[in-house]
């Protein structure tokens, strides 16, 4: 293989005393000075966050305040490290609600295992798990990391229903006699 | 209903395969021979034929002959007899197969009703399967995916029946969820005999009901949920707990009476969560009463033994093992066996007494059975201790001969493994006197009075067999892990034998059973892996002029000393 020798063009005289590349830098950052800043000042502003963002997952409740969850483990199950674990219990009867007979007893999310895939929220057939806006988590412990049943409710709030799925069944238990 | 021999084969056409089956084998029995599955709801192998859930349609066709001569019409194009087929279908469950018939479960008018009967069967079906109990076994569900249209037209609103209500104290019925199949009625009919289930209102008001003033609280009240394809019935004590597809199965027997039911232990992480019975049809069919599915819980009981506890004081095993082998040695020993123990416990606790030249007992359970699944021994496993050689005759009522013997002090040391020695019979002045080295699970007023205490393995927490009534070894395995500080008894034993100047012996089923082959006859030709999921009967002749205290049960008569194989079915 040949080997080329390129020669270098040599500087010109403004070249060599860098003036015109310093002024030029300089500009460039003076510019700056006038525009709108990008820098956001977290944590006291916080960026706006998109639709479908997976943050850390909550559990809602219903317009009605009846927690949505019916412990049907499904999430537990198809949670891929295992962050979810959940005690089944029943609803006690005369609680206003017992028409849908089940909801958790405990319900645990341990966020040092959570991996925010959504998989969860994706299963839920009670639309009851959801990852919503939160996405910073932070703790003294280990076990200040576990989300339990409180904490996902007071994370998750309230959500807009679309079917008032057991709304609907107590309306018919109650109704028409209670047959057809 | 005892089928000959060699009962006559006939042959009959699934599909295009030809199987030899049994005369009198009905559709869904043939089909199965040849790995067709023809679903059904209302159909149970060991009930009576009721064909009310019409899931089970198949067609059927017979080879043609002619009406006059009766010679087989052969088809020219093919050369064969030619096969007609019903133009309509029929129920594969209620129709036996006839020589040359011909089933055929893939046709598109097949298909169809399929789907017509699963659509009826969904429309009043609440789709709660999320906080349905049956979820993951439900057969209504499997067969929805796998014969159902796939989505529903029915737009009006479902049928409310009633909820949560109470049919005895351990089964609950969702009367919405029934899809009226009727097992759990000819269950309680039949097999349970005690007819208090039935169907009340007509077309769509039909409910599941208890005669009124009655309950179903019979001790096989907890095999209609069992039987139940859907989630109607549920046991109280499982309900809400565990979804089914987290469990683990292992295979059990019922340690409750020597029927030696088969059972399933379903557990997760550690924790049992319900017993199922397990088919057996020489045993227990699919059926088993309702107080083994609680023994689980002693797994989980308060009064647990934690650790190893020598005068009292809290011991590792080497040192408990230690104190024990030097209480043993040198002093005069009885060995008090125990008819809970497995085979290779009670081999183990053999040598161990022939060490230390001790007579063993046993302790007697004789009380109440009902003749069908519990039968009047309530040990487990007496004659696996005959087998084994712990003892030569049946266990007395009490341990009276060993006070005795305590009393006039030719006995200074016991061995229990496992017996509470107060509740078998003797006084606690009697076991004063004596050094008691106590093997069990549990606290009791014997390990309190024991010098040495170490703690051993519940049934569910180790491998082991035993041998029922029938002389029918079986085998169980370990579903959950063992408490920390406790050992396996076959360890206990092994290390206690050793130290007490024993031959080393294996200490685990595998290890040990090379040993028992060779120096128990009846196990001679065996090994533990070669007994099969069903158990192996073994020749109980040897002890054929011993008066055991069973009744008849199930697939059980005990004037036959030596009881042969029971038929199926």
């Amino acid at each position: 293989m040949a080997v080329i020798q390129v020669q270098r063009k040599p500087l010109s005289l403004a070249e060599r005393t860098y003036i015109p590349q310093v002024i030029g830098g300089l500009l460039t950052t003076i510019k700056y000075f006038f525009r709108p800043s990008e820098t956001l000042q977290y944590p006291e502003q916080r960026p706006a966050i998109p639709p479908g963002y997976r943050g850390v997952p909550t559990l809602v409740m219903d317009p009605h305040g009846r927690e949505k969850c019916v412990s049907c483990q499904l999430c537990e199950f198809v949670c891929p490290p295992k962050a979810i674990r959940i005690t089944p219990g029943s609803v006690a009867q005369g609680a206003g609600v017992d028409h849908v007979e089940k909801a958790p007893q405990a319900f645990d999310i341990d966020m040092l295992r959570c991996i925010y895939c959504g998989l969860c929220e994706e299963v839920c057939p009670e639309e009851a798990i959801v990852l919503q806006n939160q996405f910073s988590m932070s703790g003294y412990g280990r076990s200040e990391m576990v989300n339990h049943k409180d904490r996902l409710y007071e994370l998750g709030g309230t959500l807009p229903d679309k079917h008032f799925k057991w709304d609907k069944k107590k309306a018919a238990e109650t109704g028409a006699g209670g047959h057809h | 209903m005892i089928q000959p021999a060699s009962p006559d084969l006939i042959t009959v056409n699934v599909d295009g395969k030809e199987i030899a089956v049994p005369k009198g084998t009905n559709m869904i029995e043939a089909a199965r021979r040849v790995g067709v599955d023809v679903p059904h709801y209302c159909y149970h192998s060991k009930l009576s034929i009721v064909g009310n859930c019409r899931m089970c349609l198949v067609e059927m066709g017979m080879p043609a002959v002619d009406p006059a001569s009766k010679a087989p019409v052969i088809d020219p194009a093919t050369g064969k007899q030619r096969v007609n087929w019903s133009p309509r279908p029929t129920i594969a469950c209620a129709t036996n197969a006839s020589p040359g018939l011909h089933i055929c479960t893939t046709s598109p008018m097949v298909k169809e009703c399929r789907e017509g009967v699963m659509e009826f069967l969904l429309i009043n079906h609440p789709l709660d399967c999320p906080i349905c109990d049956q979820a993951g076994e439900c057969k209504l569900q499997e067969q929805s995916t796998g014969y159902g249209r796939g989505y529903s037209r029915f737009i009006e609103q479902k049928n409310v029946k009633p909820k949560r209500t109470l049919l005895g104290p351990r089964v609950m019925l969702d009367d919405e969820r029934c899809i009226l199949c009727s097992r759990c009625i000819r269950f309680s009919k039949e097999v349970a005999k005690d007819d208090v289930l039935g169907f009340v209102d007509r077309g769509s008001y039909s409910t599941l009901t208890c005669y009124p003033g009655k309950k179903l609280e019979n001790n096989y009240s907890l095999n209609t949920v069992d039987i139940c394809p859907v989630g109607a019935l549920t046991s109280t004590d499982f309900r809400f707990k565990m979804r089914v597809w987290f469990l683990k199965q292992t295979n059990s027997i019922d340690t409750e009476t020597s029927v030696g039911v088969n059972t399933v232990v379903w557990s997760r992480e550690g924790v049992v969560y319900r017993i199922t019975p397990r088919e057996n049809g020489s045993v227990n069919d699919t059926w088993m009463p309702d107080s083994g599915r609680t023994l689980y819980k002693q797994i989980r009981e308060g009064g647990r033994l934690e650790a190893a506890r020598v005068s009292g004081s809290v011991a590792d095993l080497e040192s408990a093992v230690k104190a024990a082998a030097a209480l043993i040695s040198g002093a005069k020993v009885a060995v008090v066996g125990s008819g809970r123990s497995s085979v290779e416990e009670q081999f183990l606790t053999r040598k161990l007494a022939a060490r230390a030249g001790a007579e063993a007992y046993l302790v007697s359970r004789v009380g109440q059975g009902d003749n069908l699944l519990v039968s009047t021994d309530k040990n487990p496993n007496v004659r696996g201790a005959l087998v084994t050689g712990l003892i030569s005759e049946l266990p007395k009522p009490s341990l009276g001969a060993l006070g005795e013997r305590i009393d006039s002090g030719s006995v200074t040391t016991v061995v229990s493994v496992g017996e509470d020695l107060l509740a078998a019979g003797l006084s606690a002045s009697q076991l004063a006197k004596v050094s008691i080295v106590y093997l069990g699970t549990h606290d009791n007023a014997t390990s309190g009075l024991a010098k040495v205490v170490i703690p051993t393995l519940t049934v569910f927490e180790k491998h082991g067999t035993f041998v029922n009534q029938q002389f029918r070894i079986q085998r169980f395995a370990k579903a959950v892990p063992g408490p920390s500080g406790s050992s396996d008894d076959l360890v206990v034993l092994s290390k206690l034998l050793s130290a007490a100047g024993g031959e080393a012996l294996g200490a685990d089923v595998g290890s040990l059973w090379p040993s028992i082959a060779s120096e128990v006859p009846a196990l001679s030709t065996m090994a533990y892996s070669n007994i099969p999921d069903t158990g192996l009967l073994l020749d109980s002749s040897p002890w054929s002029t011993l008066a055991f205290a069973e009744e008849a049960t199930l697939h059980f008569k005990p004037a036959a000393a030596a009881p042969k194989e029971a038929p199926r079915g």
